[in-house]
């Protein structure tokens, strides 16, 4: 019996039965997200067929154009997405600096408390914040952000796991780099800036992935702090519209819509995965 | 004219020795330790630990969020166990029939995906992780319009138009809107996006597994596969598997609304799809019993909290 080959450099007929399982497998993972694709550029006639065909004959924008000109709410939508790329920026900036400066600090410093810390943030990891909605809307609205747009920002900025990817990344740092640093006269700030930055990157890139997708796929803060509709998100309006996609007929507004939603998260992962695969690698809970 | 100039470069010294002390300050010791630990401990703070703990004070009391909470003691406790009908006959079994299937299983699969993935070349094995990944992305209503398309109730509807044309079924099925359906339409579309970062984590860990460790262990008389993954593959993944277990039990808390979302009604046909999650809104948002609200959150932070120690002890590490 031959010891089990990981990541093997080529093709071996070996592999042939995983391929067996996995390609049927991936291609109903994909379906649906295909269907989609093929669903937005439907034209109605189309979209009415019986029976219904999964591909598409005459692809058109139409829906795209009739979802931009939807106005159900009298809110335009560019002013719904403006306001989640203003929030989902803004999470991911604060978020990842916020995680890898405490993740710096956690890693590299002593002080008091740091055990704790790191334990009760490794509790942490498996909040769910919608566990704790209402104790949540009371906080929100005590510190006076309710009906602002910093009520989708502040409450997304700390990611237990961002934190806890960052320090396991920082752990690898060699302890010497930076004591050969501070020999040379360097601060804490130009530590971070000039020695960690730079080597934590994939970290840094993976705890972006993970903020973006939390900020952009948000409905709850417009759901329950935020009743304004001009400083909604669109994620929100995207369940204002569900339910004119319930018939066929909003179908293909709703797939139109979804792709907006998905297209930016698989753009991002893609052009970062390499960087995930490798912080993932060193993401285990000691 | 020189006194001016003279002021300015008073001034300017004066800032230049402000900023110099200031980012003394800054470098020595402690001080940064505290700058750069604030922000985030200030923020999980603020929307992490203090919403926990008024959960459990608001849990002991009665709040319709307009009067003053008034102290009750674990009556909501005692009432949720031996009067809400609702909870102890319906949204704990449909919970944990969910949370088996979508969590474990879940769980299960995407090691035996990541397994399966991780002795593949490696483009075929980026692609199709990317695939299996993908899902997980696409969260909350994007997944609700997603596949209410496919489950369409009218005979138009991806499903029903392919079953009515292969003649399986002669007229359109209600999914989403018929209790019989309901249940295994959330799981199935949970299952479906739970393939995430923990998922990730695992392949992450399998390539980069010692290979030597293997060929050594099959010298000491490892005899097969099962053998083989049970003794040496899992235990030297074990972080990654943690790890993952964590971010499954999270997964599945957090696709605990999906029945309300795709049925588009709380509750949920004959309640066929209510799960815990939807209960505590039921409570907090539909009736302003904040109180009970309050003491379902705590029960569902206890539970995660046990299943998260539960996993912490199995792949406890020996360092």
């Amino acid at each position: 019996m031959q010891a089990t080959n990981f990541n093997p450099k080529k093709f071996h007929k070996s592999q042939f039965k995983f391929y067996v399982f996995l390609v049927p497998f991936s291609l109903f993972m994909a379906l649906p997200i295909l269907y989609i694709f093929v669903t937005a550029l439907k034209p109605t006639d189309e979209l009415f067929a019986f029976p219904p065909r999964f591909f598409v004959d005459n692809p058109t924008l139409d829906n795209f154009r009739d979802l931009f000109e939807a106005t159900g709410t009298g809110v335009p939508i560019a002013s719904f997405l403006i306001n989640s790329i203003i929030v989902t920026a803004s999470v991911v900036l604060l978020s990842v600096l916020f995680s890898s400066m405490a993740g710096y600090v956690l890693s590299k410093k002593q002080f008091k408390g740091k055990i704790l810390l790191f334990e009760i943030n490794k509790t942490a990891l498996m909040f769910v914040p919608i566990a704790v909605m209402i104790p949540r809307f009371l906080v929100v609205s005590n510190i006076g952000i309710v009906d602002t747009r910093l009520a989708h920002i502040l409450p997304l900025l700390a990611i237990p796991v961002g934190l806890f990817l960052i320090k396991q990344f920082v752990d690898q740092v060699p302890d010497e780099l930076i004591e050969a640093a501070k020999v040379d006269g360097a601060g804490d700030f130009y530590i971070f800036t000039n020695i960690i930055i730079p080597l934590i990157k994939p970290a840094i890139a993976t705890v972006a992935i993970l903020a973006f997708q939390a900020a952009w796929n948000n409905t709850e803060t417009s759901t329950l702090f935020v009743s304004t509709e001009t400083k909604q998100t669109f994620a929100f309006y995207m369940s204002s519209i569900l339910n004119i996609s319930n018939s066929v007929a909003g179908a293909g507004i709703g797939a139109a819509a979804t792709l907006i939603m998905f297209l930016p998260n698989l753009i991002i992962f893609v052009i970062l995965q390499s960087k995930v695969m490798n912080t993932m690698a060193h993401s285990g809970i000691k | 004219m020189s006194t001016l100039v003279k002021s300015m470069q008073s001034a300017r010294s004066k800032f230049r020795k402000m900023k110099d002390r200031f980012t003394l300050w800054l470098d020595s010791g402690n001080k940064t330790t505290v700058l750069f630990l604030a922000p985030y401990v200030l923020m999980f703070t603020v929307f992490i630990v203090i919403p926990v703990l008024l959960a459990i004070v608001l849990s002991l009391t009665y709040f319709n969020g307009i009067q003053f909470p008034t102290f009750t003691g674990l009556a909501n406790y005692v009432y949720l166990l031996t009067a809400d009908d609702l909870f102890m006959r319906t949204i704990v079994p449909n919970t944990l029939v969910f949370a088996i299937i979508v969590g474990p299983g879940g769980y299960i699969l995407s090691f035996f995906l990541a397994w399966m993935l991780s002795q593949l070349s490696p483009k075929p094995r980026n692609i199709m992780a990317l695939i299996i990944y993908s899902p997980s992305m696409t969260s909350g209503v994007a997944i609700a319009v997603l596949w209410k398309i496919i489950f369409s109730g009218d005979e138009a509807g991806f499903l029903n138009g392919f079953l009515l044309n292969a003649n399986l079924i002669n007229e359109p099925v209600q999914w989403l809107q018929s209790p019989d359906h309901l249940m295994m339409i959330m799981i199935i579309v949970s299952l479906w996006s739970s393939m995430g970062v923990g998922f990730l984590a695992v392949l992450a860990g399998l390539l980069n597994v010692n290979k030597d460790l293997y060929e050594a262990a099959y010298v000491d008389g490892i005899r097969n596969r099962f053998q083989e993954i049970i003794y040496i593959t899992i235990p030297s993944i074990k972080k990654q598997m943690l790890f993952s277990a964590v971010m499954s039990i999270v997964g599945t808390i957090s696709a605990g609304s999906i029945g309300v979302t795709l049925s588009g009604a709380n509750p949920t046909p004959q309640n066929a799809g209510q799960l815990i999650l939807n209960h505590i809104e039921d409570y907090g948002i539909l009736r302003s019993e904040l109180g009970m609200a309050a003491a379902l959150s705590v029960v569902l932070l206890l539970v995660m909290l046990g299943f998260s120690k539960f996993f912490s002890k199995i792949f406890a590490s020996d360092e």
